[in-house]
C-alpha cells in the first residue's frame, strides 16, 4: 500500500489486527451484560439470587417468575400481574402509531408535491414540534384531558402519542417523498389523476421502505414513552413502562428481583422483537431522525 | 432582431373559447392545503398554544391547580433561589457533558474499529445498538439490579474473591449521578458508533486511496482527513445526545428515582415534582420553559443551518 | 389560424423573469422544436403549454380553444418526459393503461388500445414487466406508448433523447421522425441539442434568456441564421466569424478580413447589396463553406482563395476539420477527410462566398 506501511511487518499488522477483534469482542460482551443478567435472574429462585452469584447461570432455570409477573405480581394494591397493563400498551401503540403514520405520509405528500407559498416554514414549525422538551406541553396537556374527560383513557394517551409524533412521521415521509421524482406527479396529472388518486395509486405503493421505517420507528418511541404514561394515565389504565416501574420501586413486601426482571423483559420484548426482525430499518429510522439530510 | 412569426389575426368566428376557472378547480388547487390543515392546526395549537399556555402559566400564582392570576416573575424569582434548581443544573451539566463526551468518543472508537474490514461485523453491529431499542425504563431497571450494592456487581467481585471491591454509586449521593451516566451511555452509544459508521462508511475511498500514495500512515490518515471529514456527524450526534440529555426523566426515575435524596435531581424530575407531587405549578412551569429555552438555543440553530443548507 | 398558438406568454418567478412574451403558432401535423442552452426558457414554455406552470400572462390555445386556465388532463395532451416518468409500481401494460382507466374507459377497449400501441412501438413482449426490469431505449419507448394510446391532440416531448447513449439516441430519433411521418401528429419538442432540432423539426424556434431569437425551418436556421447568437448556436463546428469592412459600391463590393494588412474578397451582390462604403461588418461562413480547393462545388459562383498558417487538424473520419489563422483571426474549415496537411503548414483554402451571411457587429443582427 503506502510507503509508510510497507516498514509495518506482517507480523506487527497481525497483532494489531488481535486487537482490535479482541477490543470488540469485550465490548460486545460489556453490552450484552445487562441483558444477560436481566435473562438469567428472571430464571432463579430468591434464595439462588440472594445467596449466588449475579453473573452465575442459574442452577435449576424456572420461568416460576415470568409467570408471577405476568399474572400475580402486585403493581400498587392490586395483585394482577402486567398482562393487564401490557395489553394497554398494544391498545395504544396501535392505533397512534397507524393515525401518525397515515398523517405523516399524507403531509409529506403536501410539503414535496403541492408545495404552496410558506410550505417551508409550515415543515420548519412542524420539526421543531420533535425537538420541545415535552415538559413544556404537559400541564396544559393534563389539564386538557381533564377537561375533555379522557384524564386515565387509553384514548387520551393515542390521541397525545398522534400529536407528538405527527413532526416525526412528517419529516420521514417529506424527506423520502422529496427524493420522489416530480415528473412521475406531473405526468400522473396529465393522465387525468387527481391529488388523492396520485398519492394512492403512485405514491403509496412505492413508499414501503419508509412505511416500515416509519412504523418501527413510531412503535419503538410510543411503546418505550413513560413521561405521557405516568402523566396522563394512573392505576388500571397505565401503559406497560409505568407499570414496571410501579413494580419495580414499589417498597412493600419482599424485594423480588427475580420477578422485576421479568417484567422487564416482558416491556422490552416487543421493542427487541421489531429490532431483531427488522433492525435495518430501526437503525434508518434513527438516523432519519437525527441527521435530517 | 428578433424575428417574430406574426400570429395571424383572429377572425371573428374564430375567435377562442376561453373556460374560465371553475368551483371544482378552486377546490382542486385547495386540496392539498385542506389535507395538511387539521395537522398544521394541531401543532400550532397543540405545541405552540401550549407552550404559550406554559409560559402563561410561570407568570402566574398557580398552585395545586392552574388559575390564571398573575405573579409577575415571582416563580422564576422562586426557581432560582431553590437549592434544588442548582442541584438539578449541576446534575444536568455533569450528566450532560459526559454522557455527550462518552457517548461520542466511545462510539468514534468502536465505528472505526467496526470499519477494519471486520469478519463478524453482522453480529457486531446489532449487539452494540439493541440498548437503543430499549424503554429508559427497562435500562434504569436493570442497571439499577445490576449496580445493586447488595447482590450486584459489588457481591460478584466479592464472590470471585475481590473482597475489597466496593462499588455503592447507586446509594451515594456524590456518585449516584454517574450511574444515571453509565446506563445512558450503555443505551446511546451503539447509537452513536452506527452513526460514525454510517459516515465513515459514506467517505470517498479516493481520498483515502490518495492519502496513502501520499504516504500518510493510517492513524494519520484518520487523525489529519476522515476524523474531520465526520465534522457533520459530531454535530448531528451532540444534537441528538444534548437534545435527549435535557429530556432525560425516565432513566432517572427508574434508575434512581431521582436520589438517594436529590442528588440525581435533573430539571426534567424536577418539573414533574414540582408541577405534580409539591403543588408549585409555577414553578414547574417556570423551569419547564427554562428547559424549552435550553433546547431551542441548541436546536433552532441547527435546523435553521440544515433547512437552508439543503435549499442550495 | 394555427393548430397551436402560444400568445405572449410572459412567466416571472420572483423577480426574475424567465418567459418575456413568447409567440409562436404550430399548423396541424407541425414538429414544433424550442431549442436552446440551458436556462433559456424552453422547458418552461413546454410546461406552461402542459399547464403544469401556469404562465403569468398570455395565453395558450389549441385547436381555437383557449386551455391556459385547464388543467393539464383537460387539455387533451401528452408528455413524454426526460426521465421518462414511468410509474415504479405498475407494469408496462398499467402504465400505458393508466390514463386510459383515469378517464374511465372500460378494460376491454383499454386492453385492445394497449395492444395497438404495444404493436406500433414493438414492445409487446414487454407489457409484463416493470419499468425497473427494462433498458433505457425500452423506457423511452414505454414513456411514448403512454402519450400514443391516448390520441391527444398535441404531444409534448421534453428532452426525451438526453438520458439515452449515443447510439441509441440516433437509433430513437429517427423513430421518432418515423412516428411523426405515419401519424402526423403535432407535436412540440424540447431540446438543447442542435442536430436533434435540424432532424426532427418541420419548425424551429431557437430561445435564449426568455425571448424567441428565430423561427423558421431547419434549413433557414441553418442557412439565414438572424443573429450571432442563432449562428453560433446552431451548427457544429459553430459558424466561423470574420471581422471585416465593406468597400466599393453597388454591385462591385468587397469585404476585407483580417484586419488591414489582411485579404480583400469580392463579394456577390446578393450578399452585399445594401450596404454602404466602410460599414464595419461580420461575415459569418459555416465551416463546409470553407474547404480545400479540391472539393469545391464546380458551381460555386464567388470564391476567395486564401492562404494561411495552419494551426490544427482534426480528422473526424468523413471529414477533417482544419483550422486556419490569418492575422490573428482563426477560423474552421471542412476538408476532404484525406486532405494532407499539418499543423504549421500553409494551405489554400477555398472560401465559397455564395453561401455567406453578413451580421452587423452593433446589433448582432443579420443584414439582408
Amino acid at each position: 500500500m503506502s510507503a509508510a506501511n510497507e516498514t509495518v511487518s506482517a507480523g506487527q499488522a497481525r497483532t494489531a489486527r488481535y486487537f482490535i477483534y479482541a477490543a470488540l469482542i469485550v465490548l460486545a460482551l460489556v453490552y450484552l451484560l445487562p441483558l444477560y443478567v436481566m435473562l438469567t435472574t428472571s430464571l432463579k429462585s430468591l434464595d439462588e439470587i440472594r445467596g449466588g452469584d449475579m453473573l452465575a447461570l442459574p442452577k435449576d432455570p424456572s420461568i416460576a417468575a415470568w409467570v408471577k409477573a405476568w399474572g400475580e405480581a402486585c403493581i400498587g394494591v392490586s395483585c394482577v400481574g402486567i398482562k393487564g397493563y401490557f395489553w394497554n400498551s398494544i391498545k395504544m401503540v396501535v392505533p397512534a402509531v397507524i393515525i401518525s403514520t397515515l398523517l405523516g405520509a399524507l403531509n409529506g405528500y403536501v410539503l414535496t408535491k403541492w408545495r404552496f407559498p410558506g410550505h417551508k416554514i409550515v415543515f420548519g414549525m412542524m420539526l421543531f414540534a420533535c425537538f420541545i422538551p415535552f415538559q413544556a406541553v404537559l400541564i396544559p396537556m393534563a389539564r386538557l384531558l381533564g377537561l375533555m374527560g379522557l384524564s386515565n383513557s387509553t384514548t387520551g394517551l393515542v390521541m397525545v402519542h398522534v400529536i407528538y409524533g405527527l413532526g416525526f412521521t412528517t419529516l420521514f415521509f417529506r424527506n423520502y417523498y422529496e427524493a420522489f421524482p416530480d415528473e412521475l406527479i406531473k405526468a400522473a396529472m396529465i393522465d387525468g389523476a387527481g391529488f388523492f388518486r396520485i398519492f394512492w395509486r403512485i405514491l403509496l405503493p412505492t413508499s414501503g421502505p419508509i412505511i416500515v421505517v416509519t412504523i418501527i420507528y413510531q412503535f419503538t418511541n410510543i411503546w418505550n414513552d413513560f413521561l405521557f404514561g405516568v402523566s396522563f394515565s394512573g392505576g388500571a389504565s397505565s401503559p406497560m413502562t409505568v407499570a414496571l416501574n410501579n413494580l419495580v420501586s414499589s417498597s412493600t413486601g419482599v424485594k423480588e428481583y427475580n420477578v422485576d426482571m421479568a417484567a422487564a423483559i416482558f416491556a422490552a420484548l416487543p421493542t427487541l422483537f421489531v429490532y431483531i426482525v427488522a433492525g435495518r430499518y430501526f437503525v434508518r429510522g434513527l438516523m432519519a431522525g437525527a441527521v435530517k439530510g | 432582431m428578433t424575428t417574430i412569426e406574426p400570429v395571424p389575426a383572429l377572425t371573428p368566428e374564430g375567435t377562442p373559447q376561453r373556460q374560465g376557472r371553475t368551483f371544482a378547480d378552486g377546490l382542486r388547487n385547495a386540496l392539498p392545503k385542506i389535507v395538511l390543515a387539521p395537522s398544521f392546526a394541531v401543532i400550532l395549537v397543540f405545541v405552540y398554544g401550549f407552550i404559550l399556555w406554559t409560559v402563561y402559566l410561570s407568570f402566574t400564582t398557580s398552585r395545586i391547580l392552574p388559575v390564571y392570576k398573575w405573579g409577575g416573575f415571582d416563580a422564576y424569582y422562586r426557581l432560582w433561589s431553590q437549592p434544588n434548581w442548582y442541584v438539578a443544573m449541576q446534575n444536568l451539566a455533569i450528566f450532560g457533558i459526559l454522557y455527550i463526551g462518552i457517548c461520542i468518543a466511545l462510539g468514534l472508537f468502536i465505528a472505526i474499529l467496526m470499519d477494519q474490514r471486520i469478519r463478524a461485523e453482522g453480529v457486531l453491529r446489532p449487539i452494540f445498538l439493541y440498548p437503543m431499542a430499549l424503554s429508559f425504563v427497562v435500562t434504569g431497571t436493570a442497571w439499577k439490579w445490576f449496580l445493586n450494592p447488595g447482590l450486584g456487581l459489588e457481591h460478584t467481585m466479592h464472590n470471585l474473591g475481590w473482597t475489597s471491591f466496593k462499588f455503592d454509586w447507586l446509594v451515594n449521593p456524590n456518585m449516584a449521578i454517574y450511574t444515571v451516566v453509565i446506563a445512558g451511555v450503555w443505551q446511546a452509544s451503539g447509537f452513536v458508533m452506527a452513526m460514525f459508521l454510517a459516515g465513515l462508511r459514506g467517505i470517498d475511498g479516493e481520498i483515502v486511496k490518495a492519502a496513502q500514495i501520499d504516504g500518510a500512515s493510517n492513524i494519520a490518515i484518520y487523525r489529519r482527513i476522515i476524523i474531520p471529514l465526520l465534522r457533520p456527524i459530531f454535530l448531528s450526534a451532540f444534537i441528538v445526545l444534548a437534545h435527549m440529555a435535557i429530556k432525560s426523566y425516565d432513566l432517572v426515575i427508574a434508575l434512581t428515582g431521582g436520589g438517594p435524596g436529590n442528588a440525581t435531581e435533573l430539571p426534567s424530575t424536577f418539573m414533574y415534582s414540582y408541577t405534580f407531587n409539591r403543588n408549585q405549578m409555577n414553578v414547574g412551569s417556570a423551569s419547564a420553559v427554562m428547559m424549552l429555552m435550553g433546547i431551542t438555543a441548541i436546536i433552532v440553530p441547527y435546523l435553521y443551518s440544515e433547512l437552508r443548507e439543503r435549499k442550495q | 389560424m394555427s393548430f397551436l398558438e402560444i400568445k405572449d406568454i410572459r412567466k416571472k418567478i420572483g423577480n426574475n423573469e424567465i418567459l418575456k412574451g413568447i409567440n409562436i403558432g404550430l399548423e396541424k401535423g407541425g414538429f414544433l422544436v424550442l431549442v436552446g442552452p440551458s436556462g433559456c426558457g424552453k422547458s418552461t414554455l413546454l410546461n406552461a403549454i402542459a399547464g403544469l406552470l401556469p404562465p403569468s400572462s398570455g395565453d395558450i390555445v389549441i385547436d381555437g380553444q383557449v386551455v391556459t386556465d385547464l388543467h393539464p388532463s383537460k387539455r387533451d395532451i401528452a408528455m413524454v418526459f426526460q426521465s421518462y416518468a414511468l410509474y415504479p409500481n405498475m407494469t408496462v401494460e398499467e402504465n400505458i393503461a393508466f390514463a386510459l382507466e383515469m378517464r374511465g374507459v372500460e378494460k376491454a377497449q383499454r386492453e385492445a388500445e394497449v395492444k395497438k400501441v404495444a404493436k406500433t412501438l414493438q414492445i409487446e413482449h414487454l407489457l409484463k414487466r416493470r419499468p425497473s426490469q427494462l433498458s433505457g431505449g425500452q423506457r423511452q419507448r414505454v414513456a411514448m406508448g403512454r402519450a400514443l394510446v391516448r390520441q391527444p391532440r398535441v404531444f409534448l416531448f421534453d428532452e426525451p433523447l438526453s438520458n439515452l447513449d449515443a447510439k441509441l439516441r440516433v437509433e430513437v430519433r429517427a423513430e421518432i421522425k418515423a412516428l411523426h411521418q405515419n401519424t402526423h401528429a403535432t407535436i412540440v419538442y424540447v431540446t438543447h441539442d442542435q442536430i436533434e432540432a435540424m432532424t426532427l423539426a418541420t419548425k424551429i424556434v431557437v430561445l435564449k434568456e426568455g425571448t424567441v431569437q428565430q423561427v423558421g425551418t431547419p434549413a433557414e436556421i441553418y442557412n439565414r441564421p438572424a443573429n450571432l447568437f442563432v449562428a453560433d448556436f446552431m451548427g457544429s463546428p459553430a459558424m466561423n466569424m470574420l471581422k471585416g469592412q465593406v468597400s466599393g459600391a453597388d454591385g462591385q463590393q468587397s469585404i476585407a478580413l483580417f484586419g488591414n494588412d489582411g485579404v480583400k474578397v469580392a463579394m456577390p451582390p446578393s450578399v452585399t447589396a445594401g450596404l454602404a462604403d466602410g460599414k464595419e461588418v461580420i461575415l459569418g461562413l459555416r465551416p463546409e463553406a470553407i474547404t480545400d480547393t479540391g472539393l469545391l462545388d464546380p458551381q460555386v459562383r464567388s470564391v476567395a482563395r486564401i492562404e494561411a498558417d495552419v494551426t490544427m487538424v482534426e480528422p473526424t473520419g468523413s471529414d477533417t476539420f482544419v483550422t486556419g489563422r490569418l492575422d490573428g483571426a482563426s477560423f474552421t474549415a471542412r476538408t476532404r477527410a484525406d486532405v494532407h496537411v499539418a499543423p504549421g503548414e500553409k494551405f489554400s483554402f477555398a472560401f465559397n462566398l455564395d453561401k455567406a451571411v453578413v451580421f452587423d457587429p452593433q446589433t448582432g443582427s443579420r443584414i439582408d
